[in-house]
């Protein structure tokens, strides 16, 4: 699109500076202007210098970006598909690759404590994606409110285990079960709905179960949340310094010196287990029937109705997988975390792992992982630029979408088809 | 009854405000298909520049509370809709005929971007404003409650009843208002018989931003206090009003608009403030069980 127009030196100019002009009228209130609360009462402070600053950097920016396109220097915009297409045969090498590189990773030299958290951030967010590829990528349905079936995980996790002191074991599943259920629940009613109404819908429902977890005190304790959540133990084995009575901790048993980085570890590859596990899961059922009703539908919903698929059912075995996956990632944060809150469940957290699937290339298991590490890896690193991070975030997300809009890795095609197909 | 009156009032003006933002919304989806996600944000970036220019002119102007909203208000609205033109240009037409969700991650990113640029722009405080239409009318009274109807919630009123004309008048009579209706029923047919399609959507995107502005200006002096952050929840509230009326109905999206604000004030008039908006979200849910198109739209006829 770009390389067949040609532009002059003139046309290149004019461009430039009228997106200068341009940038000069939208900063001018926001940044040319600043609110100053004092005291007494609200007043303006100048700062026209920024205006002008904004204005220049457009300029030279747009005026950089149409002389890279005159000489034809513009990098190549069709790298990723390249790439994917090249990955077709390496991609098995690949993923074999990266999971090896996983599992070892916290024992390369480089490594650190906060390496291997960070790390287990990714990993998170990773488990979260693909439980969502299940639902938007796979069967096409959009869900803006996934963050609910992980604050459903989390506080099912944090309120059985301070409540009745089960052991995280015993709480994952019944977390999954919890919030698949909540899925079932939710998804009924409104499944019949299409396209953006169930989105918006979908939506409502992360809000409300974020506002019930705000208000109902006795039971979530409000926003002060819930703290003191039991750590995991490794068959029984806790990561203290020192035992409960009668019992022996996890650096005893197996003879070495406590330290704290053992819990950290051990937390990472529970992480990266369970995230396997999702991976693993999504790839197998995408062969049974109903991972292939899933892609049926997402291709065409009336051609599945008149070979008497139902898409009622369809769509709710969808939606609950991909909550109990959430659910699982629930309760594996707030183990980690030791403390949730409803700022945690907020509704940047679904379009983070919204937009990591669709940034990934919707279906794409290894896009996924290449966009979490892009989304909230990255930023990761970035914590001290604080305030900055986010707005870096947000345009990331905007680039990112401009340059592939569909996915790092394109969008794979179902896995099954007739004739000519794989 | 009074009480009860005093309830509906506010709802009113409150459904007023999430009218206006919804038109951006319902014109938007109606036109390309895509949840603008950065419209409450356009209506928050509208509340700062209105503050913003309502206390410049004020200070220039010598103190005239009448001029400086006047002015405040046309500087709110072209400002304003530039941003809204500068977002769709930026963010959305290169994504035009992209994969269906790209243009919404789109959306989401500039939000996050608008939101936090305007957090380190001008703070994360909360910006006060002390009232600056004061006074009212009481309408009963009683021993126990007075109903009054303020000066500012009549003002809101009477200024989105005539926008709201204004701006049916410009989509049922106008060129452009054909060149955009005919848009939203066939882009690629509009095209073909000479309408200039990028152009009708910049425009529909000038307008959904400048009325989001008056919204931003409006909740500006209503509640008096503003923040980076009052995009969000109100940008979700006028985007359900929009779907409970009929996305893509323009009548629709201002008779959802004040169904959701007397919803909310209703409810946390007689049940609880904490969970009004579990209220809103409910209701929507139960509508679209009943009516899946909303109240106003046309059911979507699917061809094979």
């Amino acid at each position: 699109m770009a390389a067949t127009r040609s532009i002059t030196w003139r046309g290149a100019l004019t461009d430039a500076f009228v997106g200068g002009l341009v940038a000069a009228a939208l900063a001018l209130p926001m940044l040319g202007f600043r609110l100053v609360d004092s005291a007494l009462a609200l007043s303006v402070g100048f700062r026209l210098d920024w205006v002008l600053w904004a204005a220049l950097v457009v300029f030279a920016g747009r005026l950089a970006l149409n002389l890279l396109r005159m000489t034809g220097g513009l990098p190549d915009l069709r790298l990723g598909e390249r790439l994917s297409a090249r990955m077709g045969n390496t991609r098995h090498w690949a993923s074999w690759a990266m999971i090896g590189f996983a599992t070892v990773l916290p024992f390369l030299p480089f490594s650190d404590r906060s390496l291997v958290d960070k790390a287990t951030m990714v990993l998170i967010y990773v488990m979260l994606g693909w439980g969502l590829n299940i639902v938007v990528g796979l069967a096409g349905l959009l869900d803006l409110g996934f963050v609910a079936f992980y604050a459903v995980g989390a506080y099912s996790y944090a309120l059985l285990s301070t409540t009745f002191g089960w052991s995280f074991w015993v709480c994952l599943p019944l977390a999954g079960l919890f919030a698949a259920g909540f899925g079932v629940a939710l998804g009924f009613p409104v499944l019949r709905l299409r396209g953006d109404y169930l989105a918006i819908v979908t939506l409502g429902f992360g809000e409300i179960i974020r506002v019930i977890l705000q208000n109902w005190q006795d039971l979530t304790g409000g926003p002060a949340g819930i703290s003191g959540i039991p750590r995991p133990t490794l068959f029984g084995l806790p990561f203290l310094a020192r035992a409960p009575e009668g019992g022996q901790t996890f650096a005893e048993f197996f003879g070495l010196k406590f330290s704290g980085d053992h819990r950290v570890i051990f937390l990472y590859f529970v992480i990266l287990m369970l995230a396997l596990l999702t991976n693993l899961f999504t790839l197998r059922i995408r062969r049974l029937p109903v991972g292939r009703a899933w892609e049926a539908l997402r291709e065409d919903e009336i051609a599945c109705r008149s070979l008497g698929l139902n898409p009622t059912t369809i769509k709710l075995s969808a939606f609950a997988t991909g909550a109990m996956f959430a659910g699982f990632a629930g309760s594996f944060f707030a183990t980690r975390q030791g403390f949730i809150s409803p700022e945690s469940f907020t509704f940047i957290e679904s379009a983070v792992i919204l937009a990591i699937v669709v940034l990934g290339g919707m279906g794409s298991q290894v896009g996924v992982v290449l966009a979490a590490l892009l989304l909230v890896g990255l930023p990761e690193w970035f914590r001290e630029l604080q305030q900055y991070r986010m707005l870096a975030f947000g345009g990331a997300m905007v680039l990112i979408m401009l340059w592939r809009p569909s996915g790092l890795l394109s969008s794979r095609s179902p896995t099954i088809s007739l004739g000519g197909g794989k | 009854m009074e009480y009860f009156l005093q309830q509906l009032i506010n709802g009113i003006t409150l459904g007023a405000i999430y009218g206006l933002i919804a038109i951006g919304y319902t014109m938007v989806y109606g036109i390309i298909g895509m949840i603008n996600f950065a419209h409450g944000e356009i209506y928050m970036l509208g509340a700062f520049i209105s503050l913003i220019a309502y206390l410049i002119t004020t200070t220039i102007g010598g103190g005239s509370v009448a001029i400086g909203l006047l002015v405040a208000l046309a500087v709110t609205m072209v400002f304003t809709a530039l941003w809204g033109w500068a977002v769709e240009r930026i963010a959305y037409r290169p994504l035009r005929g992209a994969p269906k969700l790209a243009p919404l991650i789109s959306a989401i990113g500039m939000s996050i971007v608008l939101q936090n640029f305007t957090q380190i722009s001008q703070g994360a405080r909360v910006k006060p404003l002390p009232p600056v239409i004061k006074g009212g009318v009481t309408l009963m009274q009683s021993e126990h409650f007075t109903v009054s109807l303020s000066y500012l919630q009549i003002a809101i009123v009477l200024l989105t009843v005539a926008l709201m004309a204004a701006f049916t008048w410009v989509i049922t009579r106008t060129p452009l208002g054909r060149a955009q209706r005919a848009t939203e029923q066939d882009m690629k047919m509009a095209a073909l018989l000479g309408v200039n399609v990028d152009r009708v959507v910049s425009t529909t995107f000038v307008i959904g931003a400048a009325l989001a502005a008056v919204a931003g200006l409006m909740v500006t002096l209503y509640y008096g206090v503003i923040d980076f952050y009052i995009g969000f929840l109100a940008g979700i509230k006028a985007f359900t009003a929009a779907v409970l009326g009929g996305i893509g109905s323009l009548p629709g999206a201002m008779l959802g608009g004040l169904l959701i604000g007397l919803i909310e004030a209703l409810w946390s008039g007689y049940f609880s403030i904490e969970y009004k908006d579990v209220a809103a979200f409910s209701i929507l849910v139960l509508v679209l069980l009943f009516r899946p198109t909303g109240l106003l739209g046309r059911p979507e006829v699917e061809k094979i």
